[in-house]
């Protein structure tokens, strides 16, 4: 028996040696690679650009992000482009204390965080908004033997914050004439950890129907009632797996299940790109700001039938003046590219957002133009 | 005196020397470890004790409403794991020992040990992917049949994503530990007592109930907490599944179920920012004081069973 014993508790060692010099060898790794922050170089031209450009902030874009890094970073070799998706709030945070290049975020600065002083910036000098990813929000629904479904956002308000419990309920009904609805009970799903989504969904109900949806939009789900998920992926899940289920999604991810035409004006309108990126391309910008600053006071309550109301914008926060030019430029360079036509295209076809509109793409690059 | 001085100094090897000492350093690394990171708790979780919560998810009034829902939830589900996972890893545990075939018995609990190799997100997604919508047809005649007893009634979830939903992935989860010491236990029980009862008439039941149970009593005890401890803190798998809200209820099959402390931090953590990071902080020092809670409460019992086990 001894000799068994021996060899496992010597196996055993080992098996931890290597364990512990895995780690220690990867550590080293890490260290060893030297940071190369600071280094951009003055020149102009885009291949001659050099250095590390932090980002951080919405997790929204999380993928986009990432897309738009790989593309940037094969067109720049010496470029390394870092976007930790910790959160808008964290994002604009870190913008602000001048730990990152620039912010990600779901919405645009406050008037608050606008009059203080950006860590990131030269004295003096603000920061500005730049609407760099659209996605539209679409309402997705599974219930046996309904293909169509129109709803309002005073219906759509009731169903989420749990006033209106069954399928065969007067108020859909009256909405949809044609549909056979079930008496059965509404399996509304919301997300259950905090996301911009679940507050621009909020805010297109608490706008249009303020008497229903009285909580004022933020990223966690309001209400007690309902089903929770986890992330876009578990809201899809739930939607795609339960019966009689409702929720709301990237519409990216929408998949084959039903999706909801949601009126606008005195039509039902289904989410499309183009309908997203209209609204927001003819939505007023907030009043105010200066004059490159394209924060977005979005119209939920727009009439237009050719526009699509449940939209997530997300913001690049960038300088005006950047403390060090080489940052600036490399900053510049790096918005350029995502709001570029190819950029654009690139990220929607990983992350399914909506592009840019024309109207809006000419605003941004001369907001982008405008950063040095 | 003289004898003692005459007698040749003990031989101290650098060997010995070398490995009390390195005994000795893991030792205390371990209490550096957890000083380290209750320190960290406390002071960060500080500035949450006061903070504004209106922000938080159900806007409660002040943090000790927050967290309320949050720890029932976190105890009741591993309540309900443990619930379903001790009766059957005991009797995984005694077939191993007692019962099966050799060859099967040894098979059989490599199959189990295996169980422990999986890591949690798999179990997450088996959760939401596979169990789930199978019991879900039996919630919903649960909730129809069963619906006057108060933890049945409905409405019925329509994912079947509830807390008895998490308390069976968790059940799963803990299986293989608590399996696994059971087993050791019950192995250890003195053949002499067995063969006495064998030869006293009792049958292999009695001879169970009257040898092995007793004595592997406390060494089951001890099994159960470490499960509990895995279900307690278990983060990634109730978080996936789950369908949280913000309730204290005994309900099962609900689509508002109670969060547990661990799910709730890795759910908001990524979005949070502010004294949102210190109010999820505090949360994680109370899952830390309930989890110590339990142990002390474990080990009173273990202390307090011992002399009746059977052991001496």
């Amino acid at each position: 028996m001894e000799v068994p014993v021996k060899f496992s508790s010597v196996a055993r060692v080992s098996v931890v040696a290597a364990i512990t010099a895995l780690a220690l060898t990867s550590c080293a790794a890490n260290e060893g690679s030297p940071s190369a922050s600071g280094s951009a170089s003055d020149s102009p031209a885009a291949s001659n650009l050099s250095g590390e450009l932090v980002g951080v902030g919405a997790s929204s874009q999380g993928t986009a992000q990432t897309t738009w890094g790989a593309g940037f970073q094969t067109a720049n070799e010496k470029v390394t482009v870092n976007y930790d998706p910790s959160g808008s709030g964290a994002g604009r945070k870190s913008f602000i204390a001048g730990g990152a290049a620039f912010a990600g975020s779901d919405s645009a600065l406050s008037d608050e965080e606008l009059a203080g002083s950006f860590g990131t910036c030269k004295a003096d000098t603000k920061a500005i908004d730049i609407p760099v990813y659209i996605s539209p929000i679409a309402v997705i629904f599974n219930v046996d033997g309904v293909k169509d479904l129109n709803l309002d956002a005073a219906t759509l308000a009731g169903i989420f914050s749990g006033k209106i419990t069954q399928w065969n309920a007067p108020e859909i009904v009256a909405l949809n004439k044609d549909a056979k609805l079930p008496d059965a009970k509404i399996n509304a799903v919301h997300r259950s950890d905090a996301s911009g989504t679940t507050k621009n969904f909020a805010d297109y109900l608490n706008q249009n129907a303020p008497d229903v949806w009285t909580e004022k939009p933020a990223d966690d789900f309001p209400y007690t009632g309902g089903e929770g998920a986890q992330g876009t992926s578990g809201v899809v899940d739930a939607v795609t797996n339960g019966t009689n289920m409702i929720g709301y999604a990237d519409a990216s991810r929408a998949g084959k299940l039903g999706v909801v035409k949601v009126k606008v004006g005195d039509k039902f309108v289904g989410y499309s790109a183009d309908a997203a990126a209209a609204v927001v391309a003819e939505s007023p910008l907030v009043e105010g700001r200066g004059a490159n600053d394209l924060a977005i006071k979005l119209d939920r309550k727009t009439t237009d039938a050719s526009h699509y109301p449940i939209v997530l914008v997300s913001y690049a926060i960038a300088c005006e003046t950047y403390k060090d030019p080489a940052q600036g430029t490399l900053t510049k360079a790096y918005l350029e590219y995502i709001t570029s036509e190819a950029g654009q295209k690139a990220a929607a076809e990983k992350a399914g957002n909506a592009p840019l509109s024309a109207d809006l793409s000419k605003k941004v690059a001369t907001a982008v133009g405008s950063i040095k | 005196m003289t004898t003692q001085t005459e007698r040749p100094k003990p031989v101290i090897r650098l060997g010995d020397r070398v490995f009390a000492r390195s005994t000795l350093i893991a030792g205390s690394l371990i209490l550096v470890a957890l000083a380290a990171v209750a320190i960290f708790l406390i002071v960060e979780a500080i500035p949450a004790l006061g903070a504004d919560t209106t922000e938080l998810k159900g806007s409660p009034s002040n943090f000790w409403t927050y967290v309320g829902p949050l720890a029932f939830g976190t105890v009741w589900a591993a309540f309900l794991a443990l619930l379903i996972a001790v009766p059957l890893a005991v009797g995984i545990a005694l077939f191993i020992s007692h019962y099966a075939p050799r060859r099967l018995a040894q098979g059989l609990a490599y199959v189990i040990d295996l169980l422990a190799a999986v890591p949690s997100v798999v179990f997450g997604l088996w959760g939401i992917k596979v169990l789930a919508p199978a019991v879900q047809p039996v919630y919903a005649w649960l909730t129809d049949n069963l619906g006057w007893i108060p933890i049945f009634s409905g409405p019925v979830s329509g994912t079947g994503r509830t807390i008895l939903t998490v308390a069976i992935v968790l059940a799963v989860m803990i299986l293989p530990i608590i399996t696994a010491m059971a087993r050791e236990v019950f192995l250890q029980t003195p053949k002499l007592h067995e063969e006495a009862a064998l030869a006293l008439g009792a049958t292999r039941w009695e001879m169970v109930k009257m040898a092995v149970l007793p004595f592997g009593r406390s060494g089951l005890v001890s099994a159960s907490i470490l499960g509990l401890g895995r279900a307690l803190g278990e983060t990634m798998a109730v978080a996936m599944v789950l369908s949280p809200s913000t309730v204290i209820s005994f309900v099962l099959l609900q689509s508002e179920n109670p969060n547990t402390i661990a799910s709730n931090i890795a759910l908001n953590f990524p979005e949070a920012h502010g004294t949102g990071v210190n109010v999820l902080i505090a949360t994680g020092l109370i899952l830390f004081v309930i989890t110590f809670a339990v142990n002390f409460i474990a080990r009173a019992i273990v202390a307090r069973r011992k002399e009746f086990s059977g052991a001496n």
